[in-house]
């Protein structure tokens, strides 16, 4: 995973659930990956999978990530190339599904800062955005330690698979 | 300083002193995953080169979601998590034995004190048992798999506190509404949210898996509720004997306490497509409806069956309206059907599907089509989560479900006079 990331902003606002992300219609019966994907978000806007530039960002407000602990959510996610996730607030489950699959995902107080398609480059080991459309910084929300290693192998099974060892 | 529950039971299966913010890596005592969510966990623990489960007794494989299978591309998944839990020797149950986490609290793998993880959000259900559950991803269940063990961040506790007694037909499910309609969608988050008062301890467990099966629906970690007598005489009842109970101390730290007054309390409905948009019935009464599910894992127990069957019997489904009723077990199919409640049903012109999760994922058995509306005694409400993205659902009690079939239109359960 690199820790420098750059790229355009798909604007979302509060409560962005997992029904939303993937609905359990899909997720039930396409077992597919790619097929999977196509629907990503779909609740939100019909075409975002279509439409959405992989290496970009998703910007939402409070309580990303609500509802299921299904894991195809952030997976189907980071499938499209969704690079950050930044958010005010993120479910807890969503969240921890996202940093075990190696998907940052940052909370940040200044959401309503940052408008859809802005540029934005997160460095996450420093803790900063930087808004290169407004000329703008933020900070983000300090990350666990014991977070940070998993993603930054790339998730939990990639930590796994180096080390031959849990990291708990 | 003293413990709450959690921070007690979270102490315990770790060996530290733990406190609110610690993390702390925990020994589980039991792990769940359903047809939902095992296939990832499988693929992972695999490519991790996962080769035998920790503890292949305290592993719990369930079929609930699609149960029996739809699809050939779910049969496949039935089919996968059916040779693991053989070959790795793991507790299995077969399509029709139920939905997972009513068969989580049968099974005697639940009790005060334990903590036991589910790759369901709604695992949380447990802690009216006095355990402390939670939900988990796919990958970390794996991770569960294979050791046994787990991270957790010790949770902040919210008490919330429910007095006096509950009025005619106003029931657990109303009460869990109007609690998550104040808190909202993410005033719990990451915390364990509490259950206590007159009103809890006068409820059966029935009743309080109903209140703790939502906690997610604020954000919560997880629901509790400290055992007493009743949670004792309910595990008897299942031929189990529980270990010394934990419960928490007098000056356990709490971060935020919310009070409510039982007997003020009007039966609720959570309108679309948030399950904190909770108002009276009576501000809705007259919506027509194509739809009414009663069962799930927050609403599918022996006491929401006869609530349900009581108001039904002898009256008949509206035309029109399809009252789709789906036991949480075998075992409360078993008892509705000595209690002569699915004879109710079925002469009401109810349709009784077997136990599993129904339409509540919208998968199967009950798909809404654009431009319905269903009331569920389920626990979710999103937009698209039971078929389609132009079908409303709004959430009720057993009771408010039932006299809303016979009426085909939403109807407060107090109007409907009981013989």
């Amino acid at each position: 995973m690199t820790r420098l990331i750059e790229g355009r902003v798909w604007k979302l606002g509060d409560d962005v659930n997992t029904d939303l992300i993937i609905p359990g219609k899909y997720k039930l019966n396409i077992t597919n990956l790619d097929e999977l994907s196509k629907h990503a978000m779909e609740g939100v806007d019909p075409n975002f999978a279509d439409k959405f530039r992989s290496g970009d960002l998703i910007v939402a407000g409070k309580n990303f990530g609500c509802g299921s602990s299904r894991e195809q959510a952030p997976l189907v996610l980071k499938h499209i190339g969704v690079s950050t996730i930044i958010a005010r607030s993120f479910a807890r489950i969503f969240y921890r599904n996202a940093i075990n699959l190696g998907l940052p995902v940052v909370e940040c107080k200044n959401v309503d800062k940052i408008s859809d398609q802005d540029l934005l480059r997160v460095d996450l080991e420093a803790g900063v955005i930087k808004n290169l459309t407004k000329e703008d910084t933020y900070r983000i929300k300090s990350f666990p330690t014991e977070l940070w290693q998993i993603l930054y192998e790339g998730g939990l099974v990639e930590y796994v698979k180096k080390y031959g060892r849990l990291p708990w | 300083m003293g413990k709450t529950i959690s921070e007690k039971i979270l102490s315990r299966a770790s060996g530290e002193d733990a406190y609110a913010g610690d993390i702390i890596v925990a020994e589980v005592y039991a792990a769940m995953a359903h047809d939902g969510t095992a296939l990832l966990a499988i693929e992972a623990f695999e490519e991790m080169r996962g080769e035998k489960l920790w503890n292949p007794s305290r592993v719990f494989l369930v079929l609930d979601h699609v149960a029996p299978s739809a699809t050939e591309a779910f049969s496949k998944v039935h089919k996968r998590m059916r040779d693991f839990a053989l070959e790795q020797r793991a507790n299995f149950y077969e399509v029709g034995s139920g939905i997972c986490h009513q068969l989580m609290v049968e099974s005697g793998y639940v009790q005060p004190g334990r903590i036991v993880v589910g790759a369901d959000s709604h695992t949380c259900t447990y802690g009216a048992l006095g355990a402390f559950a939670t939900g988990i991803g796919s990958t970390e269940m794996a991770a569960v798999f294979m050791s046994g063990k787990l991270w957790f961040k010790v949770p902040e506790t919210m008490r919330v506190i429910w007095q006096g007694s509950l009025p005619y037909m106003v029931t657990p499910k109303d009460v869990i509404l109007k609690t998550v309609g104040t808190v909202k969608a993410d005033g719990a988050t990451y915390q364990a949210i509490e259950f206590r008062g007159s009103t809890v301890d006068e409820m059966s467990v029935d009743g309080r898996l109903t209140l703790c099966n939502m906690a997610v629906e604020m954000g919560a970690k997880t629901g509790i509720i400290e055992p007493d007598r009743s949670t004792v005489e309910y595990l008897d009842s299942h031929g189990l004997k529980p270990e010394k109970p934990i419960v928490g101390d007098h000056d356990a730290q709490y971060a935020q306490t919310v009070t409510f007054n039982a007997s003020e309390l009007q039966p609720q409905v959570a309108y679309p497509h948030q399950v904190e948009n909770a108002k009276p019935v009576s501000s809705v009464e007259g919506l027509e409806v194509d739809q009414v599910f009663l069962g799930s894992c927050t609403n599918g127990r022996i006491e929401d069956l006869r609530v349900a069957a009581e108001i039904l019997k002898g009256r008949k489904v509206e035309k029109g309206v399809r009252m789709i009723v789906i036991p949480a077990s075998r075992r409360v199919y078993l008892q509705a059907l000595k209690e002569r409640l699915i004879e109710a049903f079925v002469e009401s012109d109810s349709t009784v599907c077997n136990p599993g999760c129904g339409p509540c994922v919208g998968a199967h058995q009950g798909i809404l089509a654009p431009g319905e509306v269903c009331v569920s005694t389920s626990n979710r409400n999103f937009r698209g989560r039971m078929g389609s993205m132009e079908a409303e659902i709004y959430l009720v009690s057993p009771a408010t479900a039932a006299a809303t079939a016979i009426n085909g239109e939403i109807t407060d359960p107090r109007r409907l006079r009981i013989r």
